[in-house]
């Protein structure tokens, strides 16, 4: 029995991964809960939002390489960062003008909208693609791990490393910061609460003096940052593929919705729920057991309930059981 | 799609109750007057005045005609009339809430006719809805704060003002809108109405859906505001209470003035008794 070791595999196997994950997908569920609170739909086209703005991030990532810019240690990524942010701010906001503002106007129902936002997703796929391809891309530079399992065995003497990438780390740090920024931003200040108010009752908001316009525009800006944000992040860590990315659009889903739809503290939670069940479902335990049990015990099987391949079905089948047995979510979001 | 028919199956949800694609909860109703119109002097007149009001929602038949409600500043001006009669209809036409066929409201000498509810108030007008008048899931301070959102200054001190007002809401002030009761919700309606400091306030049945204690109550409250020099035009169920209280009192039937006087003739009058006072 080797319960040392078995903590650090699970640590570096489950736990660090799940948690990138989670932050990930807590970052997108923000953006899904936040159009369907505001803008009252369900965003179809939020996976091909993160894959453009992490297309135009990427973009500028080469440009800087190419001008022999750099940070060092961290990733060019995050330097290009802002330029994503800003285009896919500008083209959300374009969109919203040519494409939901005629829908918003004549008040048509949500159902409708979402229909629309389904064409946005085509669209938005199609202009990805074009622009930047459907081959994997590996985009990230500088010092990959800050903590390689090999370093990690010598320096402890254990059997089994443990590493922290790069990538890891800047995903928890960032989505921690962007999740107090968010929170601030919507409790604190003046627009947040006028986008809160607007949510809550449009019509009350109208007499109230707030200008739906504006809240609608600072929705669609904030979207763009959390979409670019989760995109980029998961494109550092993993890799970029415009298919994923619009792939991710379940994992999404049903993290906003197992938290409860209309919650920000839900998609985050729900985020790491669907991540740690992803992980947790298709890991495969035999080492961890292994360590766990006397010796001459361990299993001959890998211990893994599902391979990687399906680990949709684990999205999909909490998002069935909640949507069946629990359908406003943990933190009694609005879906019925 | 320009056609009344197009725009109906935009709107429709085609039986559709499920909410966890789509939100309908606080989608907005109202269909006010347009961003764009300007506003012009138009002096002499009352207070607030909408006049020869003809016009109804978006491309349906009209629902009031040829209405005429005006109120002198400081005083209290009142509609009554059965279910259906317009009353709600004619106060949301001189606030912009519908876009007017024809007629027009002028405000403190002004042509306010083409301006949007926001603008109006800019120019000093409150508007207290009779239903969904708070913002449920935020807190009373929110609420007021949400009143004061046109204002760049310091509004602390109207605050104030609003909690003296209501001192329940003081005590209140960090709970969620949603979870007070019916006439504390009403209290917080007028209170964020006043707190861009109107100089008319309009009232869509104040006391619909509260207790007759809470009532009295809520009326003490609007005359202490009327005192306050702030013009008040209220529609009401209550129509005895309120003709009471009012200076000048509007019976309308059908989208059209039928009756117009101060308070105690509309109250003495036996044809207003005997139709609308039940007797």
């Amino acid at each position: 029995m080797d319960i040392l070791n078995a903590l650090v595999v699970f640590l570096n196997f489950v736990f660090i991964p799940a948690a990138t994950y989670g932050s990930q997908l807590a970052l997108g569920a923000l953006g899904v809960t936040f159009v369907y609170s505001i803008l009252r739909f369900s965003n179809f086209a939020h996976g091909d939002t993160m894959a453009f703005g992490t297309m135009v991030t990427i973009h500028t990532t080469w440009l800087m390489q190419a001008a022999g810019i750099s940070l060092g240690i961290l990733p060019t990524a995050l330097l290009a960062l802002p330029v994503g942010i800003l285009v896919t701010a500008l083209f959300l906001l374009g969109t919203d003008r040519v494409v939901y503002r005629f829908y918003r106007e004549r008040k048509a129902a949500p159902v409708i909208i979402v229909i629309v936002s389904l064409g946005v997703m085509f669209v938005m796929n199609g202009i990805v693609r074009l622009l930047i391809g459907v081959n994997d891309i590996v985009f990230i530079d500088g010092m990959r791990q800050i903590i390689s399992p090999a370093e990690f065995k010598t320096m402890t003497g254990l059997q089994e490393g443990l590493g922290l990438k790069m990538s890891q780390a800047l995903t928890l740090i960032i989505a921690v910061i962007s999740v107090i920024v968010l929170f601030w931003f919507l409790n604190r200040t003046r627009t947040g609460k006028s986008m809160r108010a607007y949510s809550d009752n449009e019509d009350l908001a109208l007499l109230s003096g707030i200008s739906p316009d504006r809240v609608v525009a600072v929705t669609w800006i904030i979207v763009a940052i959390l979409t670019t944000l989760a995109g980029v992040l998961y494109g550092l860590d993993k890799t970029y593929n415009p298919f994923v990315y619009f792939q991710l659009l379940l994992p999404i889903f049903a993290a906003a919705i197992v938290g409860g739809l209309g919650s920000p503290v839900g998609a985050i939670v729900g985020g790491y729920i669907i991540a740690f069940s992803e992980v947790v479902v298709t890991y495969a335990w035999k080492k961890v057991v292994t360590y766990l049990l006397p010796d001459g015990w361990a299993p001959d099987s890998l211990l893994q309930l599902i391979t990687t391949d399906y680990k949709f079905a684990v999205s999909f089948s909490i998002l069935v059981i909640v949507l069946l047995f629990m359908p406003t979510g943990i933190f009694k979001g609005k879906s019925v | 799609m320009t056609g009344e028919e197009d725009l109906k199956a935009l709107r429709s949800d085609r039986g559709n109750k499920d909410a966890s694609i789509t939100r309908r909860e606080g989608m907005g109703t109202a269909q006010p007057v347009k961003p764009g119109g300007e506003s012009y002097p138009a002096p002499g007149g009352p207070f607030l005045i909408g006049e020869n009001m003809t016009g109804g929602y978006g491309r349906g038949a009209d629902i009031l005609h040829d209405c005429t409600i005006a109120v002198e500043k400081g005083q209290i001006a009142v509609i009554v009339g059965p279910n259906g009669a317009g009353k709600s209809t004619a106060m949301k036409a001189t606030f912009g809430m519908l876009p007017l066929r024809k007629g027009r409201v002028r405000l403190d000498g002004e042509d306010i006719t083409g301006l949007t509810p926001q603008a109006r108030v800019a120019r000093g007008m409150g508007f207290v809805p009779q239903v969904n008048n708070v913002f449920t899931s935020m807190t009373v301070q929110e609420n007021l704060e949400m009143g004061a959102f046109l204002r760049d200054d310091d509004f602390s001190g109207t605050m104030e003002q609003v909690f003296d007002l209501f001192p329940i809401l003081r005590e209140k002030r960090h709970q969620p809108a949603g979870e007070l009761s019916g006439g504390q919700r009403q209290q917080v309606a007028v209170g964020r109405a006043l707190m861009t400091e109107p100089k008319v306030l309009l009232l869509d049945e104040p006391t619909a859906g509260v207790s007759p204690i809470v009532m009295d109550e809520l009326f003490d409250r609007i005359i202490e505001v009327a005192r306050a020099g702030i013009t008040i035009l209220m529609v009401e169920q209550n129509a005895r209470q309120a003709l009471a209280i009012a200076d000048i009192g509007y019976v309308l039937v059908q989208g059209a003035n039928a009756h117009t006087g101060s308070g105690r003739e509309l109250l003495a009058d036996p044809v207003v008794r005997r139709s609308f006072l039940g007797g």
